[in-house]
């Protein structure tokens, strides 16, 4: 197989070591007087976004930020939890800047490219020394020094983590260098913006049109070049982890503009959520992969088990993750620890009303703690219930806020029966494709974090979507957009009046015009949720290609009914958050079609894209290497047609093997 | 649980935009959960509102898990409902009886103008924090993060107060619209931590500055903004602060 003329991946000539050092020194600069005259559009503000904004900013580019919140700081990012790896070897437990690329390479089942993941990796454990520069308050040891946890999939502990709320301690940290540079005037911050379309002047990306959400009028904004953070898509499914505002729009338009958007069906489920309730449902709620530390998960041996999880005795309980997975146990990889579950499940071991559920089970890590607090404080006659109090405040201290959330969501006190879980949607390793530089195929358009397809394959491992959003923000795009912008320090400021900035303008307003001019039945909300179960139901942990088949002709009857029928109440200019949602569920649509389309493509099970046909005799994820050892990144032709451009992987540093975790 | 069977009756305060007066509306309601969140309850009003051809009562939420800071009801007279550590997103039916009537209002300060409905402008805070609100290290600029050793109470310290969401509870339960507790949370944690010394009065200077200039009040000692605040941000943090402001004051090298 040979990649498509039409992908061109710009990795740097050299041994994988040194690749991204010597890219550095020979990289294209501009001058600190040029950058000026320079503007950068950041659309996003979440860890990739708020990073690449200040240090953009910092290095002198002028620098335009957006997001569609009422603050940068309440992107997504904020709600990640449980860590952030880097690979600093601080616990002496035998980890370096390769095996964390060899782990997130293996992690990923080998669908990633080699070359961006160990730039991460390298990069790695500059993010924890800015961010402990910044004031990120970071677990520490009674001694002063930076804590680690473990992650899935991982035997080392390289896990940097503040609670249960990493994700909001680096984003605050992130948001403060953004303020601090909006307080200098480098950056100019629009709150409560939505981009609406990428615009396009000769084939270059020279600016956005913007929605201001609070006015309903649309903005030109021009730039020499466009950098779109703007998170994952896993809102396809209608229910999942994600923020409610999470949308795929501004990654849409730019596919619809040319981007490629890369490996769409690559979703993660994340094992431990806290399981579906009912019809009226609106998100589910993460319990941080950290717990898996800690908490042990089991089922029932016995089907349709329905007493109390802390009223079936110890030889009645399935440890089934650490019965199939001896070396891992509880901490094996995101993918098959939900497959797992899954399975359980719909063999008639599940617990709870629904059944959809298996057990997170703390007692253990109660006793053990307990009995570790006794034994520092020289106590040997403590009772089995003050053994218990004393662990539970330890488990209380690590992950307190977690089980607090856990209670207040279910009305169930975890510190007294084991905690119900089951695999929600979390994450997107897909995204639009970009090159080594993080540039898509707009040249001058790029993609960082979550929004890109770079580093996960097709499964991200724990505690490395932090990493990969505050690498792409901080280390990553402040070097590789020079490459871009060197060239474009002769093309000075471009007017807003260009006739591409009246065109797009033009085709945004039809739209929305168009979707509140139907004035149909059924809301924007009703068709999402509709969108959302046949994703989960045909596109979700399990597929195959009649469920994927059917999907696509049902998705495909979902758009046309939804361009006849959505129901969008309120004014075009006005506070308006139904229009808003109107125009992401119209792109979410479409979005899902593609994703039915690469899954169908795809003729292999790997990492989060399981095809039920192509499973081993234990039922893991059975790897076609020799026909899909490839990325897939579609273009957009037409409504219902796409072009499938492949690149293929090529693994110079790494054996290829079967992806064990027994 | 699925089905709901508690009636309510909600008092919403409805109001166009900034520039126009507002009003409460009655909107009678069935079928709620005692399992549903606060706003999954808000989702059911909005859809019986469009089945009506009314519009939907604006509301500001995104990450449901209480952590993002956006969401913002004042629901029966405090900020974030009833309970204790618990922001409106978070907040469940099963803390409301069936035949309850609700009164849901925005958050009520002049600093904070309402945009539309329950919807209020609070960027008078990331305001305060473009005046002081960090540490001075562009990026880059990091030894190795291990070469700084921290007490670890002091970093439990600092993580406790920077656990500050954001909303603007504190400014809504205060009788004085008070944004004391949210500038002093971040005063503290950068004031706790060897990381902010450098800059520590002249943050202090800066930021309480732009917080008078946003026309927030000031602090009487009533305690409700900690006592509402959904992370339980300590008020201690306030007394801190207004020991890092006098000493800046006294030796101020400010413009």
């Amino acid at each position: 197989m040979a990649t498509s003329s039409r992908l061109d991946a710009k990795i740097p000539q050299g041994s994988l070591e040194d690749k991204w050092e010597k890219y550095k020194s020979s990289v294209p600069l501009v001058n600190p007087a040029n950058k000026r005259n320079i503007e950068v559009i950041v659309v996003g503000t979440g860890l990739a976004g708020a990073s690449a904004a200040a240090t953009l900013a910092e290095m002198g580019y002028k620098v335009k930020a957006f997001c569609f919140q009422d603050s940068p700081r309440r992107a997504h990012s904020i709600a990640a939890q449980g860590g952030i790896n880097a690979a600093k070897n601080y616990q002496n437990d035998g980890d370096s800047v390769h095996r964390l690329f060899y782990d997130t390479i293996k992690g990923g089942d080998y669908r990633s490219r080699e070359a961006n993941v160990h730039r991460l990796s390298e990069v790695s454990g500059n993010i924890i020394d800015q961010c402990v520069a910044q004031g990120v308050p970071f677990a520490r040891e009674y001694g002063g020094l930076l804590s680690n946890r473990s992650f899935g999939g991982v035997q080392v502990q390289r896990t940097f983590y503040a609670a249960g709320q990493t994700g909001q301690q680096l984003l605050l940290g992130a948001y403060s260098g953004l303020q601090r540079q909006v307080g200098m005037g480098t950056i100019t911050m629009y709150n409560r913006h939505e981009m609406l379309d990428v615009v396009k002047i000769d084939g270059k990306c020279r600016g956005i049109i913007a929605r201001n959400l609070i006015t309903g009028e649309l903005e030109r904004h021009s730039a020499h070049a466009v950098l779109l953070c703007t998170g994952g898509y896993g809102n396809v499914f209608y229910l999942s982890t994600n923020a409610m505002g999470s949308n795929v729009t501004a990654a849409w338009k730019a596919h619809k503009r040319g981007a490629f958007f890369a490996n769409p069906c690559f979703t993660q489920i994340h094992p431990t959520c806290i399981p579906v309730w009912g019809e009226h449902q609106s998100k589910l709620t993460l319990m941080s992969e950290s717990l898996r530390n800690d908490g042990r998960i089991w089922v029932p041996k016995k089907q349709n088990d329905t007493r109390a999880g802390n009223a079936i005795p110890e030889d009645e309980r399935d440890y089934y993750l650490e019965r199939r997975y001896p070396a891992f146990g509880n901490l094996v990889p995101r993918d098959i620890a939900s497959r797992a579950a899954k399975e359980r499940c719909d063999a008639g071991y599940g617990v709870g009303t629904s059944k959809l559920a298996v057990f997170l089970d703390f007692s253990a890590a109660f006793h053990r703690y307990g009995q570790g607090e006794a034994n520092k404080n020289n106590i040997t006659n403590a009772s089995e219930s003050q053994i218990l109090e004393w662990g539970k405040a330890v488990v209380k201290e690590k992950y307190g806020n977690l089980f607090d959330m856990y209670k207040q969501i279910t009305g169930e006190d975890p510190y007294e029966v084991p905690m119900r879980i089951y695999p929600a949607v979390h994450y997107t390793m897909g995204g639009l494709w970009v090159d080594y530089n993080l540039m898509t195929t707009v040249p001058g358009l790029y993609s960082l974090g979550e929004a890109n397809f770079s580093d996960h394959g097709a499964n991200r491992l724990g505690a490395s979507a932090l990493m990969q959003g505050l690498a792409d923000g901080y280390f990553v795009i402040p070097i590789t957009v020079g490459a871009y912008l060197a060239g474009e320090i002769r093309t000075g400021h471009i007017s807003t009046d260009h006739e591409a900035f009246v065109k797009t303008e033009k085709e945004v307003k039809d739209r929305i015009e168009k979707l509140i001019s139907i004035q149909g039945n059924t809301s924007p909300e009703l068709f999402h949720r509709r969108l959302g179960k046949i994703m989960w139901d045909k596109c979700g942990m399990g597929r195959n290609e009649k469920g994927l088949k059917e999907a696509i002709v049902e998705i495909r009857a979902l758009r046309e009914e939804f361009w006849k029928d959505v129901k969008v109440m309120g004014k075009i200019g006005d506070f308006n958050p139904e229009l808003d949602k109107a125009n992401r569920v119209a792109d979410f649509i479409e979005l899902g079609e593609l994703m039915c389309i690469d899954a169908l493509t795809r003729n292999e099970s790997c990492g989060g894209h399981f095809r039920e046909e192509y499973q081993t005799e234990e039922g893991e994820a059975l790897r076609d290497d020799e026909n899909y050892m490839f990325v897939s990144a579609w273009e957009s032709i037409d409504t219902e047609k796409w072009e499938l451009h492949k690149e293929e992987l090529i693994y110079d540093n790494i054996k290829i093997a079967q992806r064990s975790y027994k | 649980m699925s089905a709901g069977n508690m009636r309510l009756t909600l008092k919403v305060w409805r109001q166009s935009n900034t520039n126009t007066q507002g009003g409460f509306e009655n909107y009678n309601l069935d079928g709620v959960s005692p399992d549903m969140s606060f706003l999954e309850m808000f989702d059911i009003l909005n859809e019986q509102l469009i089945e009506e051809n009314k519009e939907p009562v604006a509301f500001d939420h995104d990450c449901r898990e209480g952590i993002c800071g956006m969401c913002s009801m004042f629901i029966n007279g405090q900020p974030h409902g009833p309970l204790k550590g618990v922001t409106t997103c978070q907040l469940h039916m099963r803390s409301f009886q069936d035949g309850d009537t609700i009164t849901v209002e925005p958050w009520r300060a002049g600093a904070f103008p309402v945009i539309k409905d329950l919807v209020v402008d609070r960027d008078g805070f990331d305001r305060i924090i473009s005046a002081g609100g960090f540490v001075s290290v562009n990026t880059g600029n990091a030894q190795d993060a291990n070469n700084l050793p921290i007490a670890k109470e002091d970093a439990d310290d600092a993580f406790s107060a920077a656990a500050c969401i954001g909303c603007g509870a504190c400014v809504a339960a205060c009788k004085n619209a008070s944004a004391m507790l949210f500038v002093s949370a971040k005063i503290s944690q950068l004031a706790l931590l060897p990381q902010g010394q450098a800059e520590r009065s002249i943050r202090a200077e800066k930021m309480v500055a732009q917080m008078d200039a946003e026309g927030f009040g000031n602090c009487t000692n009533t305690h409700a903004c900690s006592a509402e605040c959904p992370k339980e941000i300590s008020f201690e943090n306030i007394a801190r602060m207004n020991r890092e402001y006098l000493g800046a004051k006294v030796s101020s090298k400010a413009l």
